[in-house]
C-alpha cells in the first residue's frame, strides 16, 4: 500500500491539482462553499500520503527530514480546518518535487551520456568455436570477442587479429580514428568505425580504463568539499531546530497559523541542493570536453590558482626539432647537401633526422667509413672527400679552423636557443645549422588566456639547457624559466612557491613527475588516459590538448562563483521570507511554499548554465584549426 | 566479505541520502565504514558480510523506504 502511493505520486499531484482547481471553481463560479471545501479537504488527505509516509519512514530511521516538517505544517492546518492552505501547499511541495527531479535529471544529463556509453553486450567465443552475443557480466579475462565494425569495444583488451579504425572519443576526447592491427590495445567503450578484430580481453568491467573514469568521475561529483560538509552538519541540526522553534512559538502564542508557517518558511531545500547541483553540472561539462574534474574542492581550488607550473618544455614545444636557422661558408655546390643528407641519413639522431628533412630531396652518394664520435658527431668519407658533421668539439677534433665570423654566427645561433650541426668537408667548415624545437600552435594563445582568467605566474621547469628554456619563455611569455631541473628539483620549486603562499598547479604527463603533480595544490595531468596519470592527480585533461587548459579554468572559476551564488540565494530567500514574516502580513503557509519551491528551482537552474558554458571569445574550447581539419578527413 | 553497487532510481532530495544511509548501515553485518551513497549517480556502495545477510535484505530495507532498486552487483572483496 505504502510504496503504490509512493509509486502514484505523480497521478496524486495531477489529481490534487484538478481538485484545487474544482474547489476554486465550485466556490466562485457555482457559488457553493461546501464543495470548495470538500473538494480541498479531499486533495489535502490525498497529496498529504505520500509526504506523510517519507515522513515516517524518515523519522523511524531518526532523520528529521523536510517531510517531517510539511506533514506536521499540513495536519497542523487540516486541523484549524484552514484546507485552502493545506491543499494548495501539498501540491506545490508535490509539484515542486516533481520539477527538481525533471531539471535535476538535465543537470546530470552530460555524465549520464558518459556512463551509458558502457558497453552492455559482447561476442564471445563460446566452446564450440562459435561467437555469441552475451551480456558484458559473462565476459571474464581471457576471453576471446570479436568487434564488428559500428560496434563498441567490449573490454580492455589485446587485437589477436584483423584490423580496423577506432574512434577512442570517450577516452581521449580527440574524435580522431585510431588504427589498430594485431598486437595493438583497444579500450572498452571505444567505437570500432571499421574493419573487424578478434581481442583477449585483459581488464574487465570496472578495470577497464573507462570503467575507471567513469568510476572517478560519479565519485567526483559527490565528492564533498568543506562547504558542503559543513552544511551538511548544519542542515542536520537545522530541521530539527526549526521543528523546535514552530513549537515554542505555537506555545508561546497559542498561534497555530504562526507556527505552521515557521515550519514552512523554514525548510532548508535550496541550501542543501544548491552547490551539489552547481558541482555536478561543473564536472559534467567538464567530462564533455575531454577533461575530469575530481570534485568541488579541487574546483574550489583551481579556481583560486596563482601559478601554474609546466612539467617540460616539451608539453609547450612540438616535441620535434626542425632547423630553425642556416649559414654557408665559401661556395656551396648541391653537392655538398647531398653528401650532408647522405650522412645524416645513417643517422636516426633527432637533430640529424631534423637536417634530413630540411635538405628534402637530393642526389644520394654512397657513404663509406662511417665513424661515429660519441658525443660528437658522424665523420665518413663520401664521393673521395672526409665529410665530419657534429658539433664544435667534433670540429675541433678533425682541426678545422673556424673564423671570426664564424665564431660569432655559433654564439648568435646559441644565443637563440638552437642546437648546432656543422658540416666540414676535407677539413674546411662549409654549412651552419641552428636547430630548434617549435613551440607548439596556439599554446601562445592558450597562456595569454590563462593570465586573462587571472593566473599571475607561468613557470616551466625543465631539463633542457637554461638557453632553451630562456628562448621558450620570452617567445611565449612566461614569468620564470628554470632549466637543468631533476624531478626532485621540480618538487622543491614547487614546495617554495607554496611557502610563499601561492596556489600552484602543475601540469605534468603523471609518469616521472607524480612527486611534483601530488605536492602541487593542484595535479593536472596531460595523459591520453594513463592509469597512473588518472589516478595521482586532480585534474585529468584526457588528450594531451593544453588548448583545454584555458576551458578547464574558465570553468572551475565559474562552477566557484555559481556555487557561492546558490548559496547566496537560499540563504537571501529564507531571510527575506521570516522578515517578511516578522515585519509584514504577506507570508502565509502558501506564500512561503511557493517560494521555497521556487528558490530550488533557482539555484538548480542557475547550476545548469554551467553545462553550457563556454570561454568567451572566438577559438575559445576544442575547436583548434588542426582538430577541425583532422575530424573533417574522419 | 562483499561487495555490492546498487544502482537506485534518480535521488531528489539531499534527505533521501541520509534515510539511505541510516536504514543500510542498521543493517546486520553491513561495513559501517564502506556505505557510500552516491547522490548524482543515485548509486550506494557497500561491503557486508555474506554470511549474514544477503543482497536481496538490502534492497528490501530500501524499497521499503520507497526508493526502487533498479539493478545490484555484487562481487567478492
Amino acid at each position: 500500500m505504502q510504496r503504490y502511493i509512493l509509486r502514484k505520486k505523480n497521478s496524486i499531484t495531477l489529481i490534487s491539482a484538478i481538485l484545487i482547481v474544482f474547489a476554486f471553481f465550485g466556490r466562485f463560479a457555482l457559488d457553493n462553499i461546501v464543495i470548495f471545501n470538500g473538494a480541498l479537504m479531499i486533495a489535502s488527505v490525498l497529496g498529504a500520503a505520500p509526504i506523510a509516509i517519507q515522513a515516517v519512514q524518515s523519522l523511524k530511521v531518526r532523520v528529521v527530514s523536510i517531510d517531517v516538517l510539511v506533514t506536521i505544517a499540513v495536519v497542523g492546518a487540516m486541523l484549524i480546518r484552514n484546507f485552502e492552505e493545506s491543499a494548495i501547499v501539498t501540491f506545490l511541495f508535490l509539484f515542486g518535487t516533481w520539477l527538481e527531479q525533471r531539471t535535476l535529471n538535465k543537470t546530470r544529463s552530460a555524465i549520464k551520456e558518459l556512463t551509458e556509453m558502457a558497453p552492455e553486450s559482447a561476442w564471445k567465443q563460446m566452446e564450440n568455436g562459435e561467437f555469441a552475443e552475451v551480456d558484458i557480466d559473462d565476459v571474464d579475462e581471457g576471453d576471446l570477442l570479436l568487434v564488428k565494425t559500428g560496434a563498441k569495444v567490449p573490454v580492455d583488451g589485446t587485437v589477436i587479429s584483423g584490423e580496423g579504425h577506432v574512434n577512442e572519443a570517450s577516452i581521449t576526447g580527440e574524435s580522431v580514428p585510431v588504427g589498430k592491427k594485431e598486437g595493438s590495445q583497444v579500450f572498452a567503450g571505444t567505437i570500432l568505425e571499421n574493419g573487424t578484430i578478434q581481442i583477449q580481453a585483459d581488464r574487465i568491467g570496472e578495470d577497464t580504463t573507462f570503467g575507471k573514469i567513469i568510476e572517478l568521475v560519479e565519485e567526483a561529483q559527490d565528492s564533498k568539499s568543506e562547504t558542503e560538509r559543513f552544511i551538511d552538519r548544519f542542515s542536520k541540526y537545522y530541521t530539527p531546530a526549526v521543528l523546535i522553534l514552530g513549537v515554542i512559538v505555537w506555545l508561546f502564542t497559542k498561534d497555530v497559523e504562526l507556527a505552521i508557517t515557521i515550519l514552512v518558511l523554514g525548510c532548508p531545500g535550496a541550501l542543501v541542493i544548491g552547490v551539489p547541483v552547481s558541482n555536478v553540472a561543473g564536472i559534467g561539462n567538464g567530462a564533455r570536453n575531454g577533461v575530469l574534474l575530481k570534485g568541488s574542492e579541487i574546483i574550489t581550488n583551481f579556481s583560486k590558482v596563482d601559478t601554474i607550473v609546466f612539467d617540460k618544455t616539451g608539453t609547450l614545444t612540438a616535441g620535434n626539432p626542425e632547423v630553425a636557422e642556416q649559414e654557408y661558408y665559401g661556395e656551396i655546390s648541391g653537392k655538398v647537401l647531398g653528401y650532408l643528407a647522405s650522412v645524416e641519413r645513417e643517422s636516426d639522431h633527432p637533430l640529424a633526422k631534423a637536417v634530413v628533412e630540411h635538405i628534402g630531396k637530393t642526389k644520394l652518394y654512397k657513404v663509406e667509413e662511417t665513424e661515429v664520435v660519441k658525443g660528437g658527431g658522424i665523420v665518413a668519407k663520401v664521393d673521395g672527400h672526409r665529410i665530419a658533421v657534429g658539433n664544435v668539439a667534433l670540429m675541433e677534433r678533425e682541426h678545422v679552423k673556424l673564423s671570426e665570423k664564424t665564431k660569432k654566427d655559433i654564439e648568435h645561433f646559441e644565443q637563440n636557443g638552437n642546437s648546432l650541426v656543422l658540416t666540414a668537408i676535407d677539413g674546411e667548415l662549409k654549412i651552419l645549422m641552428g636547430i630548434r624545437d617549435q613551440v607548439r600552435p596556439g599554446v601562445k594563445q592558450d597562456l595569454a588566456k590563462l593570465k586573462n582568467l587571472g593566473v599571475k605566474n607561468l613557470v616551466v621547469l625543465s631539463g633542457d639547457n637554461q638557453g632553451t628554456v630562456d628562448i621558450i619563455a620570452r617567445e611565449l611569455g612566461l614569468t620564470e624559466a628554470h632549466g637543468h631541473m631533476f624531478p626532485e628539483d621540480k618538487a622543491d620549486y614547487i614546495k617554495k612557491l607554496q611557502e610563499q603562499g601561492q596556489i600552484v598547479a602543475f601540469v605534468g604527463d603523471g609518469v616521472n613527475d607524480s612527486p611534483s603533480l601530488a605536492l602541487a595544490d593542484i595535479g593536472i595531468a596531460m595523459g591520453s588516459g594513463t592509469d597512473v596519470a588518472i589516478e595521482t592527480s586532480d585534474v585529468v585533461l584526457m588528450n594531451s590538448a593544453l588548448s583545454r587548459l584555458p576551458h578547464v579554468l574558465g570553468l572551475a572559476k565559474a562552477t566557484a562563483r555559481n556555487m557561492k551564488q546558490n548559496i547566496f540565494i537560499a540563504v537571501g530567500v529564507v531571510f527575506v521570507l521570516l522578515a517578511g514574516l516578522l515585519f509584514s502580513e504577506w507570508v502565509n503557509m502558501t506564500v512561503g511554499m511557493l517560494v521555497h519551491e521556487a528558490s530550488i528551482l533557482a539555484v538548480i537552474l542557475n547550476g545548469m548554465r554551467l553545462l553550457t558554458y563556454r570561454l568567451k571569445g572566438k577559438d575559445s574550447n576544442q575547436m583548434r584549426p588542426e582538430m577541425t581539419h583532422s575530424s573533417k578527413a574522419a | 566479505m562483499q561487495k555490492a553497487v546498487i544502482q537506485l532510481e534518480t535521488l531528489a532530495c539531499p534527505s533521501c541520502v541520509q534515510k539511505i544511509e541510516s536504514a543500510v548501515k542498521g543493517l546486520d553485518g553491513v561495513e559501517q565504514n564502506s556505505v557510500k551513497i552516491l547522490f548524482n549517480a543515485s548509486k550506494v556502495k557497500l561491503n557486508f558480510d555474506g554470511d549474514k545477510l544477503a543482497i536481496a535484505d538490502i534492497e528490501t530495507a530500501i524499497e521499503k523506504l520507497g526508493y526502487e532498486v533498479l539493478k545490484s552487483k555484487v562481487k567478492s572483496a
